[in-house]
């Protein structure tokens, strides 16, 4: 459905740096996927040239770098990032929050925007350091429910994307349901 | 002698040469030799590897082989350094290619780039040409039809079914050409680019790298113990077919048979003088 103020609901929007490095971004339109190509390209250059992938870190350090650099240029990207991977040394997920002034941390969890504000307190009190798969979807669900519920803004739903050790792949997600107030 | 007219990079000779061209070609003819097959859905590169000395860290010497882009690769003879910033020049347009168009090049695509890097240096100033001819193979995004090109140090680049650059080149060439068939299969593709580098590499498998495309994989680098597999079915073949062709000739079937054909010849022509 479109309108004045919807364009698309289902934009993806993420790009898949190297085989186990995926990035989200929010922000303005035009920035967002402009800086996250450029960053693509960037990251599957050095895999070509060195022959080797960059780690979730590395990768991080650079796009923190890059963000740096823009917002002291005349024409800065508003561009907010979530990046996710899986260090295969060390055999351990990784999660990056980058914003659009080049603050960059590692986090357990991360949300950008509004949804942040409804998301991080479920987050805080359900996520601990070792939860499979399974749990993570639930607390997701929980997050989802809760956009739903409470969030001022028709909420569209959400693309998932699940990074571990095989790779990136999308996972199904099913969020048509109606969520009634508890 | 040149008597001057190579001076100069972007000078022709009066009979039309442009000698510092010619010189990089004959850079090329001194490099080790490559070679690239087609088959029917694959393509293979094979090199030549240099003898690496004692104390050298073979795994992480680099290698004439490269990856351009992931469905691309290049393989070069000539001069080692000059490859390494023509490729990274076609690294960086492929990707700069995926950025603005938003897809992966194709074969030729990238070919037409290199071939033309490697013109632009033949006729500016301050600056020489690359002393490399390069293969270059891959599948375009979406097909499985393999493609070969090759280029040149002027800037000509060309298609082919099977073909080498290096050392010996024109005996590899020859030798591709009396061998190759269409629609080859993927353990024949490998075993007739192997085949024809054996004919100039004489130390063998330890001396042979070889990589293979398939359509929608990842390049994949022959191990050296499947190399050396290969190369043994080889010999061992060449040796069967010696044997049997000995058999058929002599009549009698025996190598001793054969010693006494020779044996008689020398006799034979000592009683007609």
């Amino acid at each position: 459905m479109r309108g004045a103020t919807i364009l698309k609901a289902n934009e993806d929007k993420t790009r898949q740096l190297n085989k186990h490095t995926l990035m989200a971004y929010v922000g303005e339109a035009g920035d967002t996927i402009q800086f996250a190509e450029y960053i693509q390209a960037n990251i599957q250059l050095y895999s070509m040239r060195n022959s080797t992938d960059l780690t979730p870190s590395e990768t991080s350090s650079f796009v923190r770098t890059e963000l740096a650099r823009s917002l002291r240029s005349r024409s800065p990207y508003t561009v907010n990032l979530l990046l996710g991977g899986f260090d295969p040394r060390t055999s351990k997920p990784e999660l990056y929050w980058i914003d659009y002034l080049a603050s960059c941390a590692p986090v357990p969890y991360a949300a950008h925007g509004y949804a942040q504000y409804y998301c991080l307190s479920i987050l805080d009190k359900h996520h601990h350091p070792d939860i499979s798969l399974e749990q993570g979807m639930k607390i997701l669900r929980m997050c989802t429910d809760e956009l739903k519920r409470r969030l001022p803004i028709d909420f569209k739903g959400v693309v998932v994307k699940v990074v571990d050790g095989e790779g990136i792949r999308e996972v199904e997600y099913e969020d048509g349901g109606q969520v009634l107030a508890p | 002698m040149a008597s001057g007219y190579d001076r100069a990079l972007s000078v022709f000779s009066p009979d039309g040469h442009v000698f510092q061209v010619e010189y990089a070609l004959e850079a090329v003819k001194r490099g080790t030799c490559a070679v690239g097959v087609k088959g029917s859905d694959i393509v293979v590169l094979g090199c030549e590897k240099r003898s690496a000395m004692k104390l050298q860290d073979t795994r992480i010497t680099p290698s004439k082989i490269s990856l351009v882009d992931t469905h691309v690769c290049l393989a070069f003879a000539g001069l080692n350094a000059d490859a390494r910033i023509l490729v990274d020049k076609a690294r960086i347009e492929a990707q700069s290619h995926r950025l603005t168009v938003e897809d992966p090049v194709t074969v030729e695509y990238i070919t037409k780039h290199i071939a033309g890097v490697q013109q632009r240096y033949t006729q500016s100033g301050g600056v020489r040409p690359f002393g490399i001819s390069t293969l270059v193979v891959g599948f375009d995004p979406g097909t499985k039809v393999p493609r070969l090109y090759q280029t040149e140090p002027s800037g000509i680049y060309s298609a082919w079914k099977a073909n080498a650059i290096g050392r010996s080149s024109k005996t590899v060439r020859e030798f591709l050409e009396r061998n190759h068939k269409d629609d080859l299969s993927r353990p024949d593709t490998i075993e007739l680019a192997i085949k024809s580098l054996l004919e100039v590499v004489q130390t063998g498998a330890k001396n042979i790298e070889i990589a293979i495309m398939a359509p929608g994989k990842e390049v994949e680098m022959l191990a050296g113990e499947e190399i050396e597999k290969i190369v043994e079915k080889i010999n061992s073949d060449k040796d069967a077919e010696a044997n049997t062709r000995r058999a058929g000739r002599g009549g009698g079937g025996t190598a001793q048979g054969g010693e006494q054909v020779l044996a008689s010849r020398p006799a034979g022509e000592g009683g007609a003088e």
